[in-house]
């Protein structure tokens, strides 16, 4: 069998934020293709983690290798060619409320590629269909229900075909129907697209059904690491305690 | 031993606002600087920027017609009352006209231009701020600079002297309308002794100084806007409408601070 390839290598990762310390240490290694979920309680430093990934935030200590570079002392023009390779679908959906879905999506296509106009309407209309969300190309947020608006949302950050998408709490908010519409969702883009898919989650015990592999963050470490089913046995009182007593 | 415990609790209060307001100070130079640096760096945004000088410009009209005539009205029936005392009522021309070049016509200008866009601005990317609008363009790949400092800043620089002037000349003419038509001075006299006494260092002086409001007023909106939801501008709504407050109350401020600097200058 061919070895995975790693993608992205978290070590010693320590970040500290008003004086508390978020992360103390977070070691973990991503390998291309994975669908992880980077599960924990509220407020454990979850979004934090991804936002030192994704660049909106710099580690204290610590580094992040993507695709064997260590992006924390790189310079922005260095950085910029690591996160054209980012989709980031936000946990607030951080579409452009001043202007439709349709625009919002258009918006990095017209930034970042030389297509033409009739190209990007077929584009956008391709990845609305994908994402349950054709016809609704006028719209403006504001107009959209909360699920509707991550759907809107995870199609402005795959649109560019992404070689990584990372998603911030996806469900949050949403009802158990729409929860496991979006779950569902992202697992059928990830096999259809074949990015490497980063979810930030506290949905217990649904999101075993979607990642492939589990990371719980507890006290700002990675205290378990595997697949759905090795977490779901672990040992570890911390990782029990979270999956059983929520 | 309780006297040495204040002074130092005083001194440590007064050292952390110092040690604050010098990390301000350069925070702000900082966001200058980039936003002086992308303003003439490539890839030029046409579309934000002339919907930039819409908003500023187009949308300030009616409150700069409004306030430069009224302006423009008092200012003659103030200075008739005081010039004819003198015998001098046939320089109400060229005083409304310098008052108006060289002061009113920035100061207001700035201060309306303040209030109806100045805040607007401000709240606009606060709220962009914390509803992630800013951090996605930076997950894009893109500059939010470009996106949206640097449209808001050229268009300033664009509509503030403009809007200026044309304060200038509707003050002119409301002054006009008080001193000839309401108060009789002479028409003929209100605009020759105007041309004789004018002249181009007074425009340039109010021509300098509504550039360099549109530089201060822009900058101090655009950057408080920019420093909401992050640890130094407080979080939520909140720091939204304190950031907006903030902005108008320190731009006014600096506005009038500044004419008084470059006032003493020029003369």
């Amino acid at each position: 069998m061919m070895e995975k390839q790693i993608l992205i290598e978290i070590r010693d990762v320590k970040k500290t934020l008003n004086g508390h310390a978020v992360l103390n240490g977070v070691n973990l290694t991503i390998y291309k293709g994975d669908l992880i979920a980077i599960v924990g309680a509220s407020g454990g430093g979850k979004s934090v983690l991804m936002k030192n990934v994704i660049g909106l935030m710099k580690p204290d200590y610590g580094q992040i290798i993507i695709d064997g570079k260590n992006t924390v002392n790189m310079s922005h023009r260095q950085y910029l060619k690591i996160i054209e390779r980012f989709g980031v679908l936000f946990q607030s959906g951080a579409l452009f409320d001043s202007i439709n879905v349709y625009e919002n999506i258009a918006f990095p296509l017209r930034e970042r590629t030389k297509l033409k106009e009739k190209d990007i309407k077929l584009k956008i209309e391709d990845v609305l269909a994908s994402v349950g969300l054709k016809g609704m190309d006028n719209k403006y947020p504001a107009e959209l229900s909360g699920g509707m608006r991550k759907r809107a949302a995870l199609a402005r950050a795959i649109v560019l075909n992404p070689d990584v998408v990372f998603f911030d709490e996806p469900t949050t908010g949403l009802d158990p129907i729409l929860m496991n519409a979006i779950h569902g969702l992202i697992k059928e883009n990830h096999h259809q697209y074949g990015y490497t898919g980063i979810i930030i989650s506290h949905e217990i015990p649904k999101i075993f059904s979607v990642a492939n592999k589990v990371a719980m963050l507890h006290d700002g470490l990675i205290i378990a690491y595997g697949t759905p089913e090795e977490i779901q046995n672990s040992e570890n009182p911390h990782v029990r305690n979270f999956l059983y007593n929520q | 031993m309780i006297v040495v415990n204040i002074f130092g609790y005083v001194m440590a209060y007064i050292g952390r606002v110092f040690l604050g307001l010098i990390s301000e100070i350069g925070k702000m130079g900082i966001f200058l600087f980039n936003t002086l640096a992308y303003s003439v760096l490539p890839p030029y945004r046409w579309k934000p920027l002339l919907r930039q000088i819409w908003f500023q410009g187009y949308m300030s009209l009616i409150v700069i017609f409004m306030t430069g005539s009224f302006a423009g009205m008092v200012l003659a029936l103030q200075f008739y009352h005081t010039l004819k005392q003198f015998g001098a009522d046939s320089m109400l021309g060229p005083a409304v006209a310098l008052s108006l070049i060289r002061e009113l016509g920035p100061v207001f200008t700035a201060l309306m231009v303040t209030g109806r866009a100045g805040s607007a601005i401000t709240s606009e990317i606060g709220i962009m701020r914390i509803s992630e609008q800013i951090d996605s363009l930076y997950v894009m790949a893109l500059n939010p600079y470009k996106y949206v400092i640097v449209p808001n800043f050229l268009a300033a620089i664009l509509c503030f002297p403009l809007l200026t002037a044309l304060f200038d000349v509707i003050g002119i003419y409301g002054g006009y309308f008080v001193g000839v038509k309401l108060l009789g001075v002479s028409g003929e006299l209100y605009f020759e002794q105007m041309k004789s006494i004018v002249n181009m260092e007074d425009i340039a002086m109010g021509f300098y100084k509504s550039l360099c409001f549109a530089i201060i007023v822009i900058w101090i909106c655009c950057y408080k806007g920019f420093m909401v939801g992050t640890e130094f501008g407080g979080h939520g709504a909140r720091a939204v409408s304190k950031a907006t407050t903030d902005a108008v109350v320190m731009s006014s401020v600096t506005i009038l601070i500044g004419d008084y600097i470059m006032g003493s200058f020029f003369i």
